[in-house]
């Protein structure tokens, strides 16, 4: 390449994070030139798509850079969660996934949006207003975990973290046409995530490639002992074969039919299937009865009780802004009503009643058994199949506005995510076509700690489908 | 009248003197500047996430073995939710419906029989931080009135033991607390001082017609921090509620302060709105299971029952002795030293303790010299050697050798020159002057520096005073 | 099964949020419109079922009882809205409250 490469040149909207890694390791690009061209293409894009909350230009690290969701905690960079009450709070620690990623060699780039505390399916909530689709700015890029998704198919950032309580890795990878792990609950410490519901939340990549996500997922996955729920993983294999000989896929007929999935989504979808069978695996439907049916409701039992309790220590006390009151009562109140903006409250309040005196069996205890139910429908699937198959989402990115207005419709958005989240399983979405110009995403579901087989799966499809993650109209 | 009966449930918080808090590794020392023990933990900050204390969590099990309590084979932690700003996470991490200690019994000796008093459940949770309030009425000039908060306590250990309504006195409270106390030290997980507040007890208190089995109206009493005040506050309540039901009222359920100082009860303010915990199995926590062989070691290392020992002391001893002497952690050296039952609890339990000599630190065999010796030696030189009862290196012997001349041949010659320097006083004696006996041993008292037997030295006089 | 307004101003109580009276007509259409849905829960009969509070079978995870150290103090104040004398300041809380 005569002259080498300079920062100008670089083609972030295609560039993976294994190759900037390459012409990092020859030499052939320098660290600065590499983060040059990430900022540069912040600059041309980033007012449309709002991917970034804030930049870190003055960032360590020798390594690829990398973009975190603004949930994940960073030491002496100010992280909000995308919520007013946050506002101005600088950690004085790195969460564990930051830590590890600092390790690496990982340059932070900046903290991407997210619906407020990660609650929301479209970046819509969050308080420093929403992120837009690099497939089509009048549509939402997904959430929570947009910003992220959205850096990382625009070509803002070579990779990124999310978090998924309930598809906010997965369903943004989907609608923009990217890669996105939800790891197995307790292989990636929550320790520096702000909470949302504990037995829910996992860390995991945003990615262009299911290689890159594999490694990435190397970075952080591993037992904390700042995190009593985490556990040893297996040591990650990048993939690398293109077949699927002896792969056993179940096609759950609930995930796939269900209500509302766009005739398109199920198109692309049956599509990868037959590619599949093509490349050695078997499929056969299987039924996931009271997982679907009843996993939206548990999670919105679930969820909201759990964020209940992780949001009560936001009173203004010892960080984030202070409404001013009479009385610490007056204070807390005053200051919890200006910071936190409708999803939250909502949230906040559902769970608060589920949890109060009368109600926490017929809400709480019965989510908590309908959970058990979910995990071992699963249990009993994977006995039978290597990976689940459906949709990621039942729709391809909708426009910003159009279910804002209706919590309920917003819900749905993780109708087919949920399930396998609340069992505690690992998730992977690549991209599987496009229905009216518009990513598709395909979700594999492994059993506990199959990631290694998540992403040799994805990656022998991801080669088949050939699909192009760099968004048709920047091409 | 009615003769009514007390009716006293305890609630009891033990402050464990770990190393570090309950659910981070900041130090939970005491006295030290405001927020210095603090760390994003203890904090509250977000993304914090609780890791349990293995040594609380030991500590607990052994209490519970102490209380006679059942060991859970699976226990949970909890979140507590309430709204003050001594919580940093707004919920405690405390034990709801799977407590790790339950069911269990503890003797309680009295001066007319045994009572066994029910503990409901002993469980772990964590303390608040320290409110000071500053300011307002009475407070600084122009100064408005507000709270600071020290989150140096906030998180340290605490176990939580409930007992049973079983305590039918004020007494019996305080003798409860007492040997509950003593076996707390015991087991050294806790200095548990009421006054420093490493041991904290609120009384649950109503009456009933004696005989009667129901449970009536109960209130609750705060704000007691000494063994004393526990009794005095229980006696308070339990007057006024009698009081209140013989004049035809009604024990309404309520929160009492007592202050010692006036012996008066004050109801303290609380929310209007009734407290709704919304306990929430904690999703950052995995559920505790004891291992058996854990919880078999820390059986073999839980000590005798103090209940069970006064029980064993008390046909040598009588109840109160014998009492005071467990109560007060002094009945085991009673119990190493040799000699005259009696003499030695006297010994132990008044001069000694009187001596401020820890009892630990004494050895039996050596003071039961000291203690044979009472009567032969000088008053002043048995409490000077008692003094050093407890020194590492203690002989009794040398004392002893110092102290008392006992030995005839050596004391012969004294008397022999006292008689001889004083013939007048001799020829007194003969004619029957008896009183001046003392003269006599007065002098060879001089002559030895005190350290004459003085029963030798009398028989030694009045043999040769007769001859 | 709905939700009144008075039962989510309780809750709003509970979870220390004031409403304005427009926030509690539009969160009490709303949050009876998520409860009916979450309440499809109670359709299942699952009275022999365990609850599942977490995905992962772990048990007795415990930290050796070493210390590490604190914060500085600037450190542990920085974040706060009002500090004096080494202490997080807030206005008076006129009751007390024990563990
Ligand atoms: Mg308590
Ligand atoms: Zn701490």
């Amino acid at each position: 390449m005569g002259g080498g490469l300079v920062g100008a040149t670089l083609d972030t909207l295609r560039l993976t994070a294994e190759e900037a890694m390459g012409l990092l390791e020859r030499g052939e690009v320098s660290r600065a030139e590499l983060r040059a061209a990430y900022y540069d293409a912040v600059a041309a894009r980033d007012a449309e798509l709002h991917c970034y909350l804030r930049l870190t230009e003055d960032a360590e690290g020798e390594g690829v850079p990398i973009a975190l969701k603004d949930v994940i905690g960073t030491e002496g960079v100010e992280t909000t969660a995308g919520s007013r009450i946050l506002e101005g709070y600088v950690p004085v620690f790195d969460s564990t996934v930051a830590a590890r990623c600092k390790e690496a060699g990982l340059s932070l780039l900046g903290k991407t949006n997210t619906d407020e505390f990660a609650m929301g399916s479209s970046t819509e909530n969050s308080a420093f207003g929403p992120s837009r689709n690099p497939w089509d700015p009048t549509r939402v890029p997904g959430g929570s975990g947009g910003g992220s998704a959205a850096a990382v198919a625009g070509g803002l950032a070579p990779w990124a973290l999310g978090s998924d309580t309930g598809g906010s890795i997965k369903q943004p990878a989907s609608l923009c046409g990217i890669v996105g792990l939800r790891p197995t609950y307790g292989t990636v410490s929550r320790y520096g995530i702000v909470a949302f519901a504990s037995s829910l939340d996992q860390v995991g990549p945003t990615t262009k490639t299911v290689r890159d996500c594999a490694l990435l997922y190397g970075v952080i996955a591993g037992r904390d002992p700042c995190d009593s729920t985490t556990v040893d993983v297996p040591p990650v294999e990048v993939p690398d074969a293109e077949h699927l000989k002896g792969l056993r896929i179940g096609v759950p007929r609930e995930l796939n039919e269900a209500d509302g999935i766009e005739r398109g989504v199920a198109d692309s979808v049956a599509r990868a299937i037959e590619l599949a069978e093509g490349l050695g695996a078997s499929v056969e439907q299987c039924s996931l009865p009271r997982s679907v049916e009843y996993g939206l409701a548990c999670y919105y039992i679930i969820a909201p009780a759990e964020a209940s309790s992780n949001l009560a220590r936001y009173d203004g006390v010892r960080y984030g802004p202070r409404e001013a009151g009479g009385s610490f009562d007056e204070m807390v109140e005053r200051t919890r009503d200006a910071g936190f903006g409708d999803e939250p409250k909502r949230r906040i309040m559902l769970g608060a009643y589920a949890l109060s005196t009368g109600y926490y069996e017929a809400y709480y205890g019965q989510a908590q058994r309908v959970r058990r139910v979910i995990a071992e429908e699963h249990a009993a699937l994977f006995e039978r199949y290597d990976v689940l198959l459906s949709p990621t989402s039942p729709t391809v990115a909708f426009l910003i506005g159009e279910k804002a207005a209706n919590p309920l419709a917003m819900y749905l958005s993780d109708v087919l995510t949920i399930p396998a989240n609340m069992a505690g399983l690992p998730g992977l979405s690549i991209p599987c076509g496009l229905s009216e110009g518009l990513p598709v995403g395909l979700q594999l579901v492994g059993p506990q700690f199959s990631e290694n087989l998540l992403f040799r799966t994805g990656h022998a499809l991801e080669r088949a489908l050939g699909f192009d993650y760099v968004p048709e109209r920047l091409r | 009248m009615a003769e009514w009966e007390p009716v006293v449930g305890l609630e009891i918080h033990v402050q464990l003197k770990t190393r570090t808090k309950m659910f981070c590794r900041c130090e939970s020392g005491f006295g030290a500047e405001p927020n210095t023990r603090t760390c994003p933990v203890c904090l509250g900050h977000p993304g914090t996430l609780p890791v349990p204390n293995a040594a609380a969590v030991e500590w607990t099990v052994k209490l519970g073995l102490a209380l006679g309590c059942e060991i859970a084979g699976h226990a949970l932690f909890h979140r507590k939710h309430y709204s003050y700003p001594d919580l940093a996470k707004g919920y405690q991490i405390s034990q709801y419906d799977v407590p790790l200690c339950a069911n269990g019994r503890f003797l309680v000796p009295g001066p007319d029989g045994d009572r066994e008093i029910g503990i409901v459940r002993a469980h772990l949770e964590e303390d608040a931080a320290k409110n000071v309030h500053v300011g307002g009425a009475g407070g600084r000039i122009g100064g408005a009135a507000h709270t600071l908060v020290d989150y140096n306590r906030g998180g340290t250990p605490l176990v939580e033991i409930v007992t049973q309504p079983d305590l039918r006195s004020a007494d019996e409270a305080k003798r409860f607390l007492q040997l509950l106390r003593q076996t707390i030290v015991e087991l050294g997980i806790s200095d548990a001082e009421m006054e420093k507040g490493t041991l904290r007890a609120d009384a649950n208190v109503s009456v009933r017609p004696r005989g009667a089995d129901e449970l009536r109206t109960r209130t609750e009493l705060k704000n007691m921090n000494s063994f004393t005040y526990i009794a005095r506050g229980i006696e308070a309540e339990v007057a006024r509620q009698i009081e209140v039901w013989d004049s035809g009222g009604k024990v309404v359920q309520q929160t009492y302060d007592y202050h010692p100082e006036t012996d008066a009860l004050t109801v303290r303010r609380t929310k209007e709105e009734a407290e709704d915990y919304r306990y929430l199995p904690d999703p950052d926590l995995v559920p505790v299971e004891p291992p058996a062989e854990l919880v078999e070691r820390l059986r073999a290392e839980v000590p005798e029952a103090p209940g069970a020992r006064i029980r064993r002391l008390e046909p040598q001893l009588g109840f109160e002795l014998a009492e005071g002497l467990v109560a007060s952690g002094r009945d085991r050296l009673y119990e190493r030293t040799p000699g005259e039952r009696r003499a030695v609890a006297n010994v132990v339990m008044n001069q000694l303790a009187g001596a401020g000599i820890d009892p630990d630190a004494v050895d039996g065999d050596e003071l039961g010299q000291l203690v044979e010796a009472r009567d032969r030696i000088p008053r002043a030189a048995f409490l000077e050697a008692l003094a050093h009862a407890g020194d590492p290196d203690f002989r009794a012997e040398r004392y002893l050798a110092e102290a008392a001349v006992a030995d005839v041949s050596e004391l012969e010659p004294i008397v022999d020159d006292v008689l001889a320097a004083h013939p007048d006083e001799a020829a007194a004696y003969r004619r029957g002057k008896q009183g001046l006996l003392g003269f006599f041993v007065g002098q060879v008292m001089k002559r030895t520096q005190g350290k004459a037997d003085a029963k030798v030295v009398n028989e030694l006089l009045r043999e040769k005073l007769s001859a | 099964m709905a939700i009144s307004r008075d039962e989510v101003l309780h809750v709003a109580a509970l979870a220390r949020l004031e409403l304005s009276d427009e926030e509690a007509d539009r969160f009490t259409e709303q949050l009876g419109a998520i409860l009916e849905a979450v309440s499809k829960v109670s359709e299942l009969d699952l009275g022999d079922v365990e609850p599942l509070s977490h995905p992962l079978d772990l048990v007795n995870v415990w930290a050796d009882d070493e210390p590490r150290p604190s914060l500085p103090l600037e450190a542990a104040l920085g974040n706060a809205g009002e500090d004096e004398d080494g202490h997080f300041r807030v206005p008076p809380t006129g009751m007390t409250r024990e563990s």
